[in-house]
């Protein structure tokens, strides 16, 4: 019988955190019960993107978008919109339409573009076929066939694509030493060693497209004379882990990956390293000291890994994003990716929009566009109705980009002119609740915690940089710690060895730059205007507004809080931890942070 | 797998995929899935338009369900196609499913006996 409908279900790992596994077994089972499996399929899908609203389930062909979907509520979606064709409004994303609204007229989807999460949501990432169907090992079949290692290169040089694990090395190049590099073992390497605090789209790159990685792996592995590649994937990612190993069993079955692909006479394996979760295994030089099984330390470059790597032979070493990039490249031209983004920087990004946004969730945009779109138009502003701040690029090694640049066009260039960088492509939005110096403190706190200790400049310059602003958020800082936190910033970023330390000053200098007046107001005024530092706030009833319902006092865990029933109550500061409980249970808003 | 099976696998996949796509479907078939109308053959209608169209190598028509429309007697559907306007028909089965896809999706002509003629303002 031919099918109806298809049941697309969110099978990323956000999703799977609320259900969406039971969700997918209880559709499956409720359309057997209500006698339509024949003619309905369900599907398991990677990542939509709109991780806000999960778990997701979209049907087609009507395009319903339905969203914080529950187990409980598969037997409606099956009776209702699947046997009798209504649309089950209390869970569809626009629930005021009395008209239809598909998924692409949302205005979360409405300025992205798919080039890397072209499959992400579309396919089932488990079933070979589903990619192969999708244009997937096209590319493989050209390179294979019709193209030169040079045509390749070529193409790859055409397309302009930049590394998209941060620093935005031409991968034409790193390609291009690897080939030219003489030796008869060389070895291709995928970094999915995704440590950035909010970060995820390598993660739901794999979740969602497995196939996309091995595809692009084997096509650069044929281009530079490789015959073994390695992915190095964290352990906490389970689901990318088993989507990856699951791809791979499928594509030595139908001979895509092993010996003699596609008859072609050319052999190229992988494998998968598991890394247990250090930031600065991420780094290249200490990730491929990892797979060699050493400790994780960055080593001094030059030698390249592009010409010495892996056991001192030609690799090349290229993040998820940028592999995912590859085979569409390769199938429709560097030409036609050339003319995407920006002069500087061609093709889309991948963005994991956090923080205080309405819509979080992952987010493909062209090179170039501004950061009000992404923020305000896909991302949906800032909820509760509070003020845009400042948005967080690069992760720890990143910096924080201010309200009066929304209308740049990001890209490469722009971010750098702008005192951050595009790292893996991480975006922490801030609204006036964040305090910029706390925030700071968290990165680098962040930093020196993953430091290697190797090199002296980041082990001993992070952690006197983190106690100089301990020092300033505990009220005890001075001006002159200033100019010293600028000074052993500077050091640490000649100094220091790999990236992990040359970026760790980071985000407090471009805090320090951008938020100069709130630094001065920790060290002269002794304030957190956000009242986030709690040794410089104090709460404080305001006893007009105070009916003494006893409330505060009731949930202060450290009885900081005195008075009576129907009294007016008064906080007593030196008992006072500053934790806010009393303030979030009062009705009346008679407490407030000073 | 050899390159020409992975490209027949790729083509058979194609088609089963651009089933599940919109994008290009230009004409659209909506079904009255009300339960009268599923009681009256609704299922099988848009079975039958799967089938045929299927068989007939059209893949420009969307095939979709809707809950009942309150008009003509049922199974009824209404197709829109550009350059046309919107029809309803009605006591559609297998005999006017196969006429609707021949004369109207493809002859752009309307299936006279079967059009629902709106009730006079």
């Amino acid at each position: 019988m031919a099918l109806r409908n298809y049941v697309l279900v969110c099978g990323g790992s956000g999703c799977e955190s609320s259900h969406s596994d039971q969700i997918y077994q209880a559709l499956v089972e409720e359309c057997k019960a209500q006698g339509i499996s024949d003619s309905v399929q369900v599907i398991k899908t990677g990542c939509f993107g709109f991780c806000a609203q999960g778990p997701i389930v979209k049907i087609l062909p009507e395009d319903a978008f339905y969203v914080n979907v529950k187990p409980s509520d598969a037997k409606e979606l099956v009776s209702e919109h699947l046997v009798k064709g209504r649309e089950v409004k209390r869970l569809l994303y626009d629930k005021s339409q009395s008209s239809h609204v598909g998924s692409e007229d949302i205005q979360f989807y409405q300025k992205q573009f798919r080039i890397v999460l072209r499959n992400c949501g579309f396919i089932d990432p488990e079933n070979i076929e589903e990619y192969i169907a999708r244009d997937g090992y096209k590319a493989l079949e050209k390179v294979l066939f019709d193209m030169t290692p040079e045509d390749v290169i070529n193409e790859m040089k055409i397309s302009g694509l930049r590394g998209r694990g941060g620093a935005g090395f031409p991968t034409w190049m790193k390609w291009n030493f690897s080939k030219a590099a003489v030796g008869d073992v060389k070895y291709v390497v995928c970094n999915a060693d995704e440590g950035d605090p909010g970060a995820y789209m390598d993660r739901s790159t794999i979740e969602g497209d497995p196939h996309s990685v091995l595809e692009a792996m084997t096509i650069c592995g044929h281009t530079i004379g490789a015959h073994q590649g390695y992915i190095y994937i964290r352990a906490e990612y389970p689901l990318a882990v088993h989507r990856l190993e699951v791809a791979m069993e499928q594509s030595h079955k139908y001979g895509l990956l092993g010996k003699d692909i596609l008859g072609s006479g050319f052999d190229f394996d992988i494998e998968i390293r598991l890394g247990a979760g250090a930031f600065v295994c991420g780094e290249e030089t200490a990730l491929l000291q990892s797979i060699m099984g050493k400790r994780g330390m960055p080593q001094p470059r030059p030698p390249f890994p592009a010409t010495k790597g892996l056991w001192g032979k030609p690799t090349v070493i290229n993040n998820v994003e940028t592999w995912a990039n590859v085979p569409v490249i390769i199938t429709k031209g560097g030409e036609w990716f050339s003319k995407i983004g920006t002069e500087d920087s061609h093709g889309t990004k991948v963005f994991a929009l956090t923080g205080k946004i309405a819509n979080s969730g992952l987010v493909e945009v062209p090179m170039g566009t501004t950061l009000r779109d992404i923020i305000f138009d896909i991302g949906g502003g800032i909820p509760d109705g509070k003020k845009f701040k400042g948005v967080q690029t690069g992760g720890p090694s990143g910096g924080v980009i201010t309200a009066e640049h929304l209308d740049a066009g990001i890209d490469f260039g722009t971010l750098q002119k702008l005192g951050s960088i595009m790292g893996s492509g991480g975006m922490i939005v801030m609204n006036e609740d964040d305090c910029m110096v706390d925030v700071a403190k968290f990165y680098l706190n962040f930093s020196i915690d993953e430091s290697c200790g190797k090199c002296a400049p980041c082990r001993i310059g992070g952690r006197s940089l983190y106690n100089l602003m301990e020092k300033i958020t505990n009220g005890a800082g001075t001006m002159e710690d200033l100019d010293t936190i600028k000074q052993i910033g500077e050091a640490m970023r000649r100094g220091s060895l790999c990236a992990l330390g040359q970026t760790t000053p980071n985000p407090v200098l471009s805090t320090m730059a951008t938020f100069a007046d709130e630094y001065k107001e920790h060290i002269v005024d002794k304030k957190c205007r956000a009242g986030k530092c709690k040794k410089l706030i104090t709460y404080e009833i305001i006893s007009e507004k105070c009916i003494g319902c006893n409330a505060c006092s009731r949930h202060c865990p450290v009885g900081a809080i005195t008075g009576g029933v129907r009294e007016k109550h008064v906080i007593n500061p030196a008992v006072c931890i500053r934790c806010g409980a009393c303030r979030q249970s009062c009705k009346f808003g008679a407490i407030i942070v000073k | 797998m050899t390159l020409e099976e992975l490209r027949s696998l790729r083509e058979k996949g194609e088609k089963a995929m651009a089933k599940r796509e919109n994008a290009g479907k230009d004409i659209q078939v909506i079904v009255g899935m009300g339960t009268s109308g599923i009681a009256a053959g609704a299922k099988q209608v848009v079975d039958c338009f799967l089938d045929l169209l299927d068989q007939k190598g059209i893949h420009n028509v969307l095939v979709s369900q809707t809950g009942a429309m309150g008009l003509g007697v049922e199974p009824t559907v209404e197709v829109t196609a550009p350059g046309m306007p919107a029809t309803v028909y009605e006591k559609v089965d297998k005999a006017v499913v196969e006429a609707i896809i021949d004369q109207h999706i493809i002859g752009k002509k309307q299936v006279s006996d079967h059009v629902v003629r709106p009730a006079e303002k």
